[in-house]
């Protein structure tokens, strides 16, 4: 009997001193990020707005972030600040005829840009439809697994950011921690969001995705070529959103986003829309093109059609 | 200056004392707010993850719990309006009570939009000037400003009376009578931000109904005085505190006009959903009725119709209205309803199904309801704590003591059971 009384003893004791430090520990958190922390905790904590930077202030955030992620990768990364290139407005064409639901454009975004493995963090959704019923989304399937894709009597509709000319997204941020660049980026400061998620319920195409726990990603899988708008790794409790692969379209030459280039079948287009040359200004004067929820008015750059 | 901390130091020595019962009551609270203290680190340290939220429902509990909550601070207003624009001396003696719960409530709002935010120590971002407020775009940054403003002027002239009566003076009517006027629009101003807050959004068609900021204010002018009138009960119970039934029937009246607006305009929305029967519809149907074999809040929206509906009724009815059981029945039954109905039954829909027409079922967690009771279990502490300061400088059992400077200390028990006979001139209880 008295036995038993101690075993409990023991158990509550040993849970309450688990709280307490819990405890402690949580009211660490809140009051200060611990004694022993090391500076750059302080400085994150202090950090400016990324458009308020000065250009030194700047170079100090980015050595910063590159060394904390170097060391905790234990390869080096790094992270670019490469601003909009004069006279480029991005647009991207998808060609709903044409694409096999294989959801490579998924993997292949995930992989470069640094999105969380566990959980499982993905910015492109494809959604299988059915093609009597067009495009109805009640009737779409978003957890389609079967053995090989296409199957017979449906059709597949990827949707990612849309890139909008008027995005609700960045409107309804009360911290101004997301907003659209020159180029139609539409883009957040990690280290300024505050997770309040706003944006996301603002979304029309469901493009914002939360880091519900802290993203965790195989040191070799990480791509060590990143952008600070873009995919560097991100921590836990902010949004974040596809950027057209920042760290890619933004360089010169430039290069495709990862779903464009992986894309098997050719279903997916990018371009400059300011360039009358481009695939994606030919696109949209030849094809059948249309825009996902138009009635919204958010003026997506990211272009639907069927080529055949 | 020195008179403040006097008064300061009274108050606390007055809260630590009282009856068996307050002391239960607060160590009650105290307990609850360790729980959900506990629950909140584990949040901090595992991320929201431990929530039941997910991408497509990004919000959930806590923000249900806050809508709601914006609707309980709206009890101050209806008692202000009959006590300083029409005078009216019976409420005028209690509307201290609907300021105090007031700050209470916004209290908790603050506290529910804290724990819901991933990053809350980047809460600087939000102070004008040192961070970047987007004001005027976003509404939330509107809901930011005009939270603290309602918060500032509640407590701001309760506590202003509530000096004055301690050191036995006639607060300056120069300085509450604007700030009393104020606090009308700016109560009015909370719901309707609030309201636009989710009414702004094009892509979330439940919420984007223009009905919405009306449906608001005549939720919140029913949950809000119905916990007035509980409370107001439960005062003249426990403390010496006077409160006529004159003043608490014309609330109820109050709560029987804003019950029925409030069931009228949400029969007009159901009836233009399903009438038109657009694809807009399918949020409503999950409501009511499930989508696809989903129907989670199907059995708390009919609950909540059906509580909203018989309070109505006893509200409506003078009999049921002036028997203080029906009465009291009538309130918890509206209190509930409207809990259920401008919380979760508001904020989950505009989630499911998602903007692609995703179905995600979402039920809080144990985190979310743990950490949601601490929060409620604060906001009841706060609350207490403001009453027993306040009731007995009402009842002029807490004052300066002769001398100027130390206080006297009429109610040593604060909480219990008084005698039938309040109404005689009773002396203190022993």
């Amino acid at each position: 009997m008295s036995d038993i009384k101690k075993c409990d003893d023991h158990v509550l004791h040993k849970s309450r001193r688990k709280m307490l430090k819990g405890l402690a520990a949580g009211i660490g958190l809140i009051a200060m990020p611990g004694r022993d922390a090391s500076a750059s905790v302080w400085e994150e904590f202090f950090q400016k707005h990324f458009r308020e930077l000065s250009k030194d202030e700047l170079k100090g955030v980015i050595a910063r972030l590159e060394k904390e992620y170097s060391t905790r990768y234990d390869k080096k990364i790094t992270v670019k600040t490469t601003p909009p290139i004069e006279g480029v407005r991005y647009g991207y064409g998808l060609d709903l005829s044409r694409c096999i639901g294989c959801r490579r454009c998924v993997y292949a975004c995930v992989t470069e840009n640094n999105q969380s493995r566990t959980p499982q963090v993905q910015w492109i959704r494809v959604m299988q439809l059915d093609k009597e019923k067009g495009i109805d989304l009640s009737h779409a399937e978003h957890y389609y697994n079967p053995a090989t894709v296409p199957e017979k009597g449906h059709f597949y509709m990827p949707v990612q950011c849309q890139q909008c000319e008027k995005p609700p997204c960045t409107k309804v941020c009360p911290v101004q921690a997301t907003w659209k660049e020159n180029d139609g980026i539409v883009v957040v400061d990690y280290n300024w969001c505050i997770g309040c998620r706003y944006c996301m319920a603002a979304c029309p195409y469901g493009a914002r995705h939360f880091n519900w726990a802290k993203p965790v990603i195989a040191a070799k899988e990480v791509n060590p070529n990143t952008h600070y708008l873009g995919n560097r790794p991100r921590p836990k409790g902010v949004v974040e959103k596809c950027t057209f692969c920042i760290q890619r379209t933004r360089e010169q030459p430039g290069r495709y986003p990862a779903c464009a280039e992986v894309c098997p079948v050719g279903a997916r287009k990018f371009g400059n829309l300011l360039d009358p040359e481009s695939e994606i200004r030919y696109l949209i004067e030849n094809k059948r093109v249309f825009i996902f929820k138009e009635d919204l008015n958010t003026q997506p750059k990211f272009y639907y059609f069927y080529a055949t | 200056m020195k008179n403040i901390w006097h008064f300061y130091m009274g108050t606390l020595v007055l809260i630590s004392k009282g009856s068996k019962a307050y002391y239960c009551w607060v160590l009650f609270l105290l307990s609850l707010m360790a729980i959900g203290a506990y629950a909140y680190v584990q949040q901090l340290n595992e991320g929201l993850i431990v929530t039941s939220m997910r991408d497509q429902v990004s919000w959930g509990f806590y923000i249900s719990n806050f809508t709601f909550l914006v609707g309980v601070a709206a009890a101050a207003v209806l008692l202000v309006i009959p006590a300083y624009v029409y005078h009216w001396k019976p409420i005028k003696e209690i509307a201290v009570l609907g300021e105090l719960l007031a700050v209470s409530a916004i209290v908790m709002c603050l506290m529910f939009v804290t724990v819901d935010i991933g990053r809350p120590e980047r809460f600087w971002h939000l102070i004008p000037k040192i961070g970047l407020l987007n004001f005027p775009q976003s509404l939330l940054a509107w809901d930011v400003v005009v939270l603290n403003t309602y918060l500032m002027i509640n407590l701001t002239v309760a506590v202003f009376i509530l000096y004055n009566k301690y050191y036995k003076r006639e607060p300056n009517k120069k300085f509450t009578t604007p700030l009393l006027l104020l606090s009308i629009p700016s109560a009015i101003s909370i719901h309707t931000i609030t309201a636009f807050l989710y009414n702004g959004l094009g892509a979330r068609p439940f919420w984007n109904s223009s009905i919405l900021v009306p449906r608001f204010l005549a939720s919140a002018f029913c949950s809000g005085p119905a916990f007035m009138i509980l409370i107001f009960f439960l005062v003249r119970k426990y403390t010496k505190f006077k409160i006529e039934d004159e003043a608490i029937q014309k609330v109820a009246e109050i709560i029987a006009y804003a019950i029925f607006i409030n069931l009228l305009l949400l029969g007009a929305e159901l009836f233009k959903e399903y009438y038109t029967g657009s694809v807009h519809l399918a949020p409503v149907q999950y409501l009511f009725q499930g989508l696809h074999g989903h129907s989670a809040l199907v059995p708390w929206i009919w609950t909540a119709m059906i509580f909203n509906v018989i309070a109505f009724v006893l509200f409506l009815n003078p009999a049921t209205r002036r028997n203080n059981v029906t009465l009291v029945m009538g309130c918890i039954l509206v209190f509930i309803g409207v809990y259920i109905e401008k919380g979760m039954g508001l904020v989950i829909p505009g989630f499911i199904p998602d903007v692609l027409h995703e179905i995600y079922e979402y039920a809080p967690s144990g985190i979310e309801l743990l950490l949601s009771m601490g929060i409620w279990a604060t906001g009841l502490f706060v609350f207490t704590m403001l009453l027993r300061v306040a009731i007995p400088i009402m009842n002029g059992d807490f004052h300066v003591a002769d001398d100027g400077v130390t206080s006297y200390i009429g109610d040593q028990l604060f909480l219990v059971q008084q005698p039938d006979t309040i109404n005689s001139e009773s002396e203190p209880a022993k």
